[in-house]
């Protein structure tokens, strides 16, 4: 069985890792929002827009969510930098 | 999974078109006798920003989620204040100076609160709706940073003892993600 998630990337992120989004199987041991971040940072290049210390936000079914967010099979994660509407 | 919202009268509009800010204002109020005040915001686009000229820009969004995150500032000011009416309007896509942006209004039977009730959701509107400005400057486009004083801005609701209702769970001021 797998774990597949949608990912979407928006703005300034978007334009860093060079796609809007993707659907994912999610690895063993990536079970949260945390772990996801960490793991798309580790692809390299413009994905290190992810790694701990950006700051980056991120939703989990369209609501803004923490690292320790756990994740599940048809979820929709998002990520993007601090917004700046209004 | 996402979760499917509910269609509630257009108290919220995220749209690329224009919006008639005397039609909207009318229309707050219309077939009420109970109102007693009218408060409302418009945010437009500024031709320089940190020292730059600003030829247009284009708004990005996160179609769905704008959607559900406007709707929930809407239910916590109408949580915290004695609101008749409120309407929302955002805008999309390549704007330039002097367009409008973002409409918010309010009414209620007293002043107070719909001034209150207005800046609290322009306040929380602007760290919690996910947009993002892309500025055409002279210098080539660039993103917009976000501001301190908008999380500033918004944290002092938090501060003020009004009572903040039960949210989806996440504490907003503190969604930086922790490592």
């Amino acid at each position: 069985m797998t774990s597949k998630v949608k990912i979407l990337y928006f703005a300034s992120l978007r334009e860093a890792v060079g796609c809007a989004g993707e659907e994912l199987d999610l690895p063993a041991g990536v079970g949260t929002v945390g772990a996801l971040r960490s793991h798309l940072a580790a692809r390299g290049e413009g994905w290190q827009a992810l790694a701990a210390g950006r700051n980056v936000r991120a939703a989990l079914n369209q609501k803004m969510a923490g690292a320790d967010a756990s994740l599940d099979a048809g979820d929709e994660v998002a990520f993007f930098p601090p917004v700046t509407g209004g | 999974m996402v979760e499917a919202r509910a269609q509630d009268a257009a108290e919220v509009s995220v749209q690329h078109e224009d919006f008639d800010v005397g039609g909207e204002i009318a229309r707050l109020g219309e077939g009420r006798r109970d109102v007693g005040a009218v408060a409302s915001f418009v945010g437009l686009v500024r031709d320089a920003n940190d020292g730059s000229g600003v030829r247009a820009m284009t708004l990005e969004h996160y179609p769905g989620m704008t959607e559900r995150a406007l709707e929930e500032i809407v239910e916590q000011a109408k949580a915290r204040w004695s609101l008749l009416s409120v309407r929302v309007i955002h805008r999309y896509g390549r704007l330039e100076p002097a367009d409008r942006i973002v409409f918010v209004g309010v009414t209620s039977a007293h002043r107070g609160e719909a001034f209150a009730a207005c800046e609290f959701i322009m306040d929380y509107l602007k760290t919690r709706a996910p947009f993002w400005k892309c500025e055409e400057t002279p210098q080539g486009a660039r993103w917009v940073d976000a501001r301190e004083s908008d999380d500033s801005a918004a944290a002092r609701w938090a501060a003020s003892g009004a009572q903040v209702p039960a949210g989806e769970g996440e504490d907003w001021d503190d969604i930086e993600l922790r490592r």
